[in-house]
């Protein structure tokens, strides 16, 4: 019975015990099986940061064998021929295109998810409140690739009319100008891109407001307040950097979208001035549509955009994380 | 009563009037009828203007009716519950829609024949083929990245919620986090680079799956740190009281304790990356013919197909494409649906 040797062993400095063995009991780490379960499962964990640096490592390479050859600015080179014999490329469109349609798809979906949230934690009825957050929770499960199919060939067409509106009131910005051609712009992808999100951004904030506190809520009540002033002034407060890091997580989806954006945007290596007229496009769906022809080259040009694209969302994310750590609560383990 | 105060409640001055339970009811069907009319009117075709005249003018009509009678403070009050219940149904409808589209369009040819032939030498433009070796393809790449990423998974919170304490535990959790959000197609990009590029290995299932497992590490090691840190402490130091050694407790009791919700997690994992495209599109490449060996040559998979049916772009191949989604969605609902029920089902004692 190796329990009753340790317990005797441990408190009276034995003088047979040397300081190896006794800092070893002390850590409690002494049977073979404990410190194989340890190891294994520490070298998982560091296999985890092992995959990080890898991925940043190798992508960093072959981008660089990339670069190296790239006759344009990497950064302001509105075109992508890597075909050529001193090759040239660079990424200001996708940047562009990628930017803009996440900010599109932030825009709408951001207060509509809000919306959802506070209708399921505290508008909806309670008997409704539960299978609804059940439903959106199965939607964020839908494959994106079937999104990008719906929209291509259900919404693209529905959209017809409100591009004919935004240019006919709107036309004038110049943002929302339409020339006429098939609705497949980068507000398409955004619209899209904000459907897609939309369940993650719910999810995540209707948790927040559903933790926001009772006290608080009914406090502003018996005051008198409306149940939108009890919203306001209690539970959004509360919840203000769930719902911005609920947007981040959110954000850094729209960013690395990849097959939506593929199946609806048509695409041109320029910038259109307007939202509504076809053309751009963003690091992942450019990916995806240049990779079937690409040469060992053209394959390494396109990792050094997705390298791009990894730090943009490596930052987006780190920072969302930053904003939920700082809040994190109490749980009931050791840790 | 005879008190006369009491009897004469509109009269009170603590309540100002306000507007009969009906009245949202009755101002949504009017917006309706409004949306609709000018939408006739004017001749417009498109069902989202109609839907957008209707929202606005429910808003605005809400505010006027209530501010006319309520007051401005029951009027902020209404329109802030007509705008959460318009944003509830304008994200009601594409999601819906999105589901009886996919139903509506897939079941035409979504049949035993459909799921049980491969595409073969069938062209694009041609009725028949089917999903089976897209089937194959997918059950082959997400088993071998489940086989590889959930014993790394789980290990890696074990390690974080039992052990973990210290800068190392702190990087893990950190770069688990950031892992998450990694976007599929960089995870590919990866896989291409030191896979493909460098060691020249060819397309495969294998390498699809991979990458597939990169994505599904940080989702396994998220939901299993959730489930551990649920057990309660007093079943740990119970089984560490009578002896037994730490790491017999943790398989012994705290796996035990919370394997439903590791399992929930492991499905909802597997659900993500079946839907995956864009890692497979780089890895695997794609072929109309069953290839069962996922080490050697190009796979097909289930979202892969819908991309390639879609962009071919005939009626025939789009039919298939539907019928596909419609196959990959029952799959990833089943899964989904499935996890929860388990989770709920062997929910863990929180030992209050």
């Amino acid at each position: 019975m190796d329990i009753s040797t340790q317990s005797t062993e441990a408190p009276p400095p034995a003088p047979r015990s040397s300081g190896a063995t006794r800092k070893r009991a002390a850590r409690g780490a002494t049977r073979p099986g404990d410190r194989v379960f340890l190891a294994l499962s520490r070298g998982s964990g560091i296999l985890l940061l092992v995959i990080m640096a890898a991925i940043a490592v190798f992508l960093t390479y072959r981008a660089s064998l990339a670069l190296s050859k790239n006759e344009g600015n990497f950064l302001t080179t509105f075109e992508w021929n890597t075909g050529l014999v001193p090759p040239v490329f660079g990424i200001a469109v996708l940047a562009f295109g990628t930017v803009v349609s996440a900010i599109i798809a932030m825009a709408l979906a951001v207060p509509v998810a809000v919306g959802i949230a506070l209708f399921i934690t505290h508008y909806a009825p309670r008997k409704l409140g539960g299978p609804i957050a059940y439903v959106i929770d199965l939607l964020a499960a839908v494959p994106s690739i079937v999104y990008g199919l719906w929209g291509a060939i259900v919404l693209v067409p529905h959209l017809n009319g409100l591009f004919g509106w935004l240019d006919t009131y709107l036309g004038w910005t110049g943002i929302f100008s339409w020339q006429g051609g098939a609705p497949r712009s980068m507000l398409t992808v955004g619209i899209l891109l904000a459907i897609m999100i939309l369940p993650i951004i719910t999810n995540v904030s209707r948790e927040v407001f559903r933790q926001a506190p009772q006290m608080h809520q009914e406090a502003a009540l018996a005051l008198g307040a409306t149940r939108w002033e009890v919203i306001r002034m209690s539970v959004l407060p509360f919840g203000r950097s769930g719902v911005i890091s609920a947007s981040m997580l959110g954000l850094g989806r729209a960013l690395g979208e990849t097959m939506a954006v593929a199946t609806v945007l048509s695409p041109s290596f320029d910038i259109q001035a307007s939202l509504l007229d076809p053309g751009g496009g963003t690091f992942a769906q450019n990916i995806a549509a240049k990779f079937n022809e690409a040469t060992v080259f053209g394959q390494d040009a396109l990792i050094a955009s997705g390298l791009v694209l990894f730090v943009i969302t490596l930052l987006v994310n780190g920072a969302a994380r930053f904003i939920i750590n700082r809040r994190k609560e109490y749980s009931g383990a050791n840790a | 009563m005879s008190n006369a105060p009491v009897t004469r409640k509109h009269a009170s001055t603590l309540r100002g009037g306000s507007l009969p339970k009906w009245s949202p009811w009755a101002i949504a069907a009017g917006s309706v009828a409004v949306g609709m009319g000018v939408s006739l009117a004017a001749g417009l075709d498109s069902k989202i203007q109609w839907g957008l005249i209707a929202a606005i003018v429910f808003v605005l009509g809400t505010y006027v009716f209530a501010a006319r009678v309520e007051g401005r403070r029951q009027a902020k009050d209404r329109v802030a519950t007509s705008l959460v219940w318009v944003c509830f149904i304008v994200a009601v409808v594409p999601l819906v829609s999105l589901i009886w589209e996919t139903i509506k369009r897939g079941v035409k040819v979504f049949d035993t024949y459909f799921l049980s032939h491969s595409m073969g030498v069938v062209a694009d433009a041609e009725t028949g083929g089917g999903i089976y070796h897209a089937i194959i393809g997918t059950l082959e790449q997400v088993g071998i990245a489940s086989l590889i990423a959930v014993p790394i998974g789980v290990l890696t919170a074990i390690y974080l919620v039992e052990y973990g304490r210290g800068k190392l535990a702190r990087a893990v959790t950190f770069f688990v986090d950031v892992m998450t959000g990694i976007p599929s197609i960089v995870a590919g990009l990866f896989v291409l680079s030191f896979w493909i590029l460098i060691l020249d290995m060819g397309y495969s299932g294998f390498a699809g799956a991979m990458a597939l497992s990169i994505l599904m590490m940080p989702v396994v090691v998220r939901s299993t740190e959730e489930m551990l840190k649920l057990v309660p402490n007093e079943l740990r130091e119970a089984s560490l009281a009578l002896g037994i050694p730490k790491w017999r407790t943790i398989l012994k009791v705290v796996l035990p304790t919370s394997i439903g919700g590791i399992t929930t997690g492991v499905m909802l994992a597997v659900a993500r990356i079946t839907g995956e495209t864009a890692p497979v599109l780089l890895l695997v490449w794609g072929t109309g013919f069953i290839n069962n060996n996922p080490f050697d040559g190009p796979q097909a998979s289930l979202p892969l197909y819908i991309y390639r049916q879609y962009s071919a772009g005939t009626p025939a191949s789009t039919d298939r494409a539907w019928a596909a989604a419609l196959a990959l969605i029952l799959f990833v609902m089943i899964l989904n649906m499935g996890a929860r029920a388990i989770a709920r089902w062997k929910a863990p004692k929180t030992g209050r």
